[in-house]
């Protein structure tokens, strides 16, 4: 599905990614994990082909990922973002039918499929004629899966999509996010930062540090078999900063 | 998408409510119409009148580019054909321009017109040279009738114009010529010297031969008895092509040789300059006196007057504000896109926008000669840096993960741009476009200056006529109309620029 081979990336000088040979498995939820900078929203972004590798190559579907094929590539992908990405100048019906029409389908299509999101998304319908800044910050993230839904890609790809949510509103869409995934089946690529965060979402974990995969697994898997001392401490940073947050209410 | 058929739309406007004014910037020489030009002082003006009147008599249609400019502007826009006859002096072709030339007397002149495919009438009578002046009373009282009659009286106080006290044939050489023995001489501005004359704290200044002054201040010009101002004769100048053209425009014209007296110039300047009668009237009545000619050329009236220069106005504005337009936006999204061009690009035109507005409309006249098109060039030039700078800003500042959700969706640039970065720079170009209009209304009033008509026209003869009424009427239209088009788009700014953007965010 999605091949990373022997991709490397630099930034001034530092390593991004080094070496990289990873690949994600079809119609499961990968989660990309670590500390800041560790090259997970790098990975991400040489997949939709925002960025390309400096040596190696992405396949996506068997097809390199380059730039003569990566407009037709993109729009097999979905692609949400923290801030949401939303067009300002448009309201979040014309966000979400930007690219159909582009494409030229049927006003017909365009609404069927709008309807079909907003029900899986449990969007209200009385939103869509909304502008961005008309909608709050979850509904922005709902508009945002919603446009990446729109031409039914095969892989959604999302960059700490709940990130900028405050936590009762994040919670709601951590739910309903894992509901979509489970119905639609798709190939899912998320990165976060936060381990419950992983934990909830993964089916496999990758856990980066300094542009390398230090282990990758199921949660059980980095808990029970560490490949490295580095994954218990970044569980136990999360954990144990919880647990203490927790004891002192007790 | 939209905001680009908009802006087309937009502009389509400006050039749809601008009616019939091409008809009011037409190219010189078109049949059956001659185009007279004059320089920017009154008497010049009066003499284009009475061409004007003689052309319109012989059946043809005349077109007068008033107080186009100085001798320069108006000797080469006769050289291009911009203008097909003007007024001119004997003494300013010899000593100025074909100065060191060696070009004196009628016959050398006229063989070095010829030349350059230009002819000329015979004189028209009167020479508007230098000339020495006193009170008629003060002269009469020291009975001094020439200029040598001045050598008797070393008491009396002498004011000269700045220029007068410098040029070659001024108080220098002049003292000398006739061993002038005063002391008291003073350089001043010239219209003081007439009050100085008032006041008595001086009796003797320079002037011009036809003043309007010389009658209203009851002066008395004495006489250069030993030849020493080289003569100035009045003649009409026109392209030689003009004696197969409209030969019976030619007759007519020669019908004015040696028929204008200096007494009868000074005393239509003083028509034109202190009874504030329109030239054309004071032109007209002398042809009526002289020839028994019947005008039947209107006078326009001062509501045509206004609708003109109104046409005229809107024409200069609206074409080069839309050819600017047109290619300051694309300017602004190539530097925003291709950043070592960008800085080439905002540099310069950056660099025209320094160039002082009214230089840049002189650079334009070698290449585009006099009227509209150089004013619009000039005007277009001008308006680009805001446009440009303003849809280079507005797309720079669109939020990296906007520009960055765009490309992922798989938008090829091309549609990006149109369906994203344009209208959400929308707001931005907007107020480019109008900080563009403003400048380029107010300066379009330059243009004026070489011969494009507009706002300017009434200001320019203001100033020309020390008319403050007159400069209002070019003023006040002017202002008013930057701050329509200011209004308007205020107004444009609800349609043009996306709803989503003027909303203030919820959070």
């Amino acid at each position: 599905m999605i091949q990373f081979k022997n991709v490397a990336k630099k930034y001034d000088q530092q390593y991004a990614l080094h070496s990289l040979d990873i690949a994600f498995e079809p119609g499961r939820t990968t989660v990309l994990i670590g500390p800041s900078g560790c090259g997970k929203s790098t990975i991400l972004r040489m997949i939709i082909g925002l960025i390309q590798p400096e040596s190696g190559a992405v396949f996506f579907e068997g097809t390199r990922v380059a730039s003569e094929v990566v407009l037709s590539l993109r729009r097999k992908m979905g692609y949400v973002i923290q801030e949401g990405g939303l067009f300002p100048n448009l309201t979040a019906r014309g966000n979400m039918a930007l690219m159909a029409r582009y494409l030229g389908w049927a006003h017909d299509r365009i609404e069927t499929r709008i309807g079909e999101l907003t029900e899986l998304t449990q969007f209200p319908v009385d939103g869509l004629d909304r502008f961005p800044a008309q909608l709050s910050g979850g509904q922005r993230q709902r508009v945002s899966l919603m446009r990446a839904l729109m031409l039914d890609p095969d892989v959604l790809l999302l960059d700490e999509p709940l990130g900028a949510l405050d936590p009762m509103i994040r919670a709601d869409l951590q739910v309903d996010l894992k509901r979509i995934f489970r119905t639609l089946q798709k190939t899912v690529v998320l990165v976060t930062h936060d381990m419950g965060e992983a934990a909830f979402f993964g089916d496999v974990i990758f856990l980066l540090r300094n542009g390398r995969v230090v282990q990758q697994g199921s949660l059980d898997a980095l808990v029970k078999t560490p490949a490295d001392p580095f994954v218990t401490r970044f569980i136990n940073a999360q954990r144990s900063h919880l647990e203490s947050v927790q004891g002192g209410d007790a | 998408m939209r905001t680009a058929s908009h802006i087309a739309a937009l502009t389509l406007l400006f050039l749809a409510t601008t009616p019939g004014v091409h008809a009011a910037s037409r190219e010189a020489s078109s049949a059956g119409e001659i185009v007279v030009g004059s320089k920017t002082f009154t008497e010049s003006v009066i003499l284009g009148e009475m061409a004007s009147h003689i052309i319109s008599n012989a059946g043809l249609r005349p077109i007068h580019r008033r107080e186009l400019g100085g001798t320069r502007v108006l000797w080469s826009a006769l050289i291009r054909g911009d203008i097909d006859i003007y007024p001119e002096y004997t003494g300013t072709i010899s000593e100025e321009i074909l100065a060191g030339e060696g070009v004196h007397g009628e016959a050398a002149i006229r063989k070095a017109l010829a030349r350059q495919g230009l002819r000329m009438t015979r004189p028209l009578g009167f020479n508007n040279t230098y000339a020495i002046g006193m009170q008629e009373q003060v002269a009469e009282d020291l009975n001094i009738r020439t200029i040598s009659d001045l050598r008797g009286h070393p008491d009396l106080k002498f004011g000269f114009s700045s220029e007068f006290m410098d040029r070659g044939d001024g108080w220098p050489s002049l003292r000398k010529r006739y061993a002038l023995p005063q002391q008291e001489v003073k350089g001043m501005a010239h219209d003081l010297a007439y009050r100085g004359l008032e006041s008595g704290s001086i009796q003797v200044i320079d002037l011009y031969a036809t003043d309007a002054e010389i009658q209203y201040y009851r002066l008395r010009v004495l006489d250069d008895d030993r030849r020493h101002f080289p003569a100035y004769h009045a003649l009409i100048l026109y392209r030689a092509e003009l004696e197969h053209r409209a030969p019976e425009v030619v007759t007519a014209l020669q019908r004015l040789e040696g028929r204008i007296s200096d007494k009868a110039m000074a005393a239509m300047n003083a028509r034109a300059k202190i009874d504030r009668v329109p030239e054309s009237d004071v032109a007209a009545v002398f042809l009526g006196d002289v020839f028994s000619f019947t005008g039947d050329r209107q006078a326009e009236t001062s509501v045509n007057r206004f609708l003109r220069n109104t046409a005229d106005h809107l024409y200069l504005v609206a074409l080069s504000l839309t050819a600017a337009i047109l290619l300051a936006i694309p300017l602004g999204v190539a530097a925003a896109k291709l950043p070592r061009a960008g800085q080439a690009i905002l540099g310069a035109v950056g660099i025209i926008q320094t160039i002082p507005s009214l230089a840049l409309l002189v650079f334009m006249i070698p290449l585009l000669g006099i009227g509209g098109p150089p004013a619009i060039m000039a005007l277009f030039l001008y308006s680009l840096l805001p446009i440009v700078r303003n849809t280079y800003t507005g797309i720079h500042a669109i939020p990296l993960h906007i520009r960055e959700s765009a490309e992922a969706l798989g938008l090829p640039p091309a549609a990006k741009l149109r369906l994203v970065e344009l209208p959400m720079a929308s707001r931005t170009i907007l107020a480019g476009i109008k900080t563009s209009a403003v400048i380029n209304i107010g300066t379009a009033t330059l243009g004026a200056l070489i011969g494009a008509g507009g706002y300017g026209q009434p200001i320019l003869t203001g100033i020309r006529l020390d008319d403050i009424g007159l400069i209002l009427q070019g003023a006040v239209p002017a202002a008013g109309l930057a701050l329509l088009v200011q209004g308007g788009f205020e107004l444009a700014e609800r349609f043009l620029v996306p709803k989503g953007l003027r909303l203030k965010p919820l959070v």
